[in-house]
């Protein structure tokens, strides 16, 4: 068994356009190497590795934060459709106005002391998840003159095995500011759009909050494998 | 026919839920300011309870809510430490950047394996330091099977690496370095950049140069 290797969405590491790539990124072409049992097993019980579920990064202070409350809610599948069940994805994210806690951040917007930004949810069964928080806003960035990164929520997922680590970002659907950002540029069009929640009324919820739809897809199995399986198991 | 109000639905767009764009959901960047998110305390720490792995000295301490990590029992094996840096194309230290593992107890099982040694995750999480430098605690991992030698995998994240880049850590000097199925697939010239070197106690060292000269080789996974 090994698992399938990245689709034509991935972006390279090398994106010039995002300016820290130049001097960050491997320059040597990626080494395929066969998948052992270090690539197709990963860590379980993640609640003993990073705590119990957050799922409301809403409640986690003594007020209710600033900005537009929403729900994000979704599945994570690997990309034969199956569910990704008992996986942990953590989220960071900036505050309502573009602030994130951390102390390197310099933009000149306003902390909420009601608002951390920072979540764990660990889906179901069937794969599901479902966090509650506040819209991100966009924020300047210093890549290049007049650079601002639309709102995004950070995401980070374990997946089944060390070959399934994933990080990426969620977009939102009414962003003029994602067809011209060099982080999201990175992936080609379309597959950008796979980074782009939905807005769904039957997630939103009457008087409460807004809410959006956003599937995580990770690698999915190989049956027939790259070079030759492990031997001993 | 009308649709009453309340039943009324924006027009599907191509997005995250259009069925023609399913597929591997792309990779971006971690950024600078995931310290507040990602490494928890004791994240480097497989074997105790410290707190390393963690840089909450970047974000005010009411806004740490991460895990502390609780005792759970000492795993078996021989304690080790991994460091090194990260290095950028110049040479430069990268401040900004995370580096997990993940690798197989002292027996060469791993966590969820049959019989594998129930007080070691196997799993493990570190910011860099303002130095660049990365630091865990743990222990030497077994060989996972006859052929392959003992390693340890690596993910290395950060700002301006809008992939997660894959690598292994091998130990200098330990049987089945020659003969490991992956080693063996890297080129004899650049193994070198995948092999820690000991300096006494249980330290093994091993840089991570992200592009360069003497660029880790990183798998296509
Ligand atoms: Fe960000």
């Amino acid at each position: 068994m090994s698992y399938a290797r990245e689709d034509a969405g991935a972006p390279p590491s090398l994106f010039p356009d995002y300016g820290s790539t130049r001097t960050r990124a491997p320059l040597q072409p990626p080494l395929r190497v066969p998948q052992t049992r270090t690539e197709t097993t990963g860590p379980a019980g993640w609640d003993r590795l990073m705590g119990p579920s957050l799922a409301d990064l809403t409640t986690q202070h003594g007020g209710v934060p600033q900005g537009q409350r929403i729900i994000v809610t979704g599945r994570v599948l690997d990309e034969d459709g199956r569910a990704v069940p008992d996986t942990v994805m953590e989220i960071w994210q900036a505050n309502a106005a573009g602030r994130y806690i951390h102390g390197k951040d310099q933009w000149d917007a306003p902390h909420d002391p009601n608002f951390t930004g920072a979540g764990r949810v660990v889906t179901d069964a069937e794969g599901r998840y479902r966090f509650v928080t506040v819209r991100p806003g966009a924020y300047p960035w210093g890549n290049h003159r007049n650079a601002w990164r639309p709102a995004h929520i950070h995401l980070s997922l374990l997946g089944p095995a060390f070959a399934t680590r994933l990080v990426t970002q969620l977009y939102f659907p009414d962003d003029p500011l994602i067809e011209i950002d060099p982080i999201a540029n990175a992936v080609p069009m379309p597959y950008r759009q796979r980074m782009v929640a939905r807005f769904d009324m039957d997630v939103t919820e009457p008087n409460w909050a807004l809410g959006y739809r956003f599937d995580v897809v990770l690698k999915g199995r190989e049956q027939t494998p790259f070079e030759e399986d492990d031997h001993d198991h | 026919m009308t649709i009453d109000v309340a039943d009324r639905r924006p027009e599907p767009r191509v997005d995250n839920q259009d069925p023609a764009l399913f597929g591997q959901t792309p990779s971006q960047t971690v950024g600078p300011f995931f310290h507040y998110g990602l490494p928890w305390k004791g994240g480097a720490d497989l074997v105790g309870q410290s707190d390393m792995g963690a840089r909450p000295e970047l974000f005010p301490e009411a806004h740490y809510v991460l895990n502390q990590s609780s005792p759970t029992g000492t795993p078996v094996g021989a304690v080790i430490e991994l460091t090194g840096r990260v290095l950028d194309g110049q040479g430069a230290p990268v401040p900004d950047a995370m580096i997990e593992i993940w690798q197989a107890d002292a027996a060469g099982r791993y966590a969820g394996e049959p019989g594998s040694d129930p007080h070691f995750v196997g799993f493990g999480r570190a910011a860099t330091a303002e130095d660049g430098s990365y630091r865990f605690r743990t222990i030497l991992p077994g060989a996972i099977g006859a052929g392959h030698a003992p390693h340890v995998a690596l993910s290395v994240f950060g700002r301006g690496l809008i992939k997660r880049l894959a690598t292994r850590l091998y130990f200098d000097g330990q049987a089945g370095n020659e003969a490991d199925p992956v080693l063996s697939a890297v080129p004899v010239e650049r193994r070198a950049t995948l092999i820690a070197t000991a300096s006494g106690d249980g330290v093994w060292t091993l840089d991570i140069a992200l592009q360069g000269e003497r660029e880790t080789v990183f798998f296509d996974l």
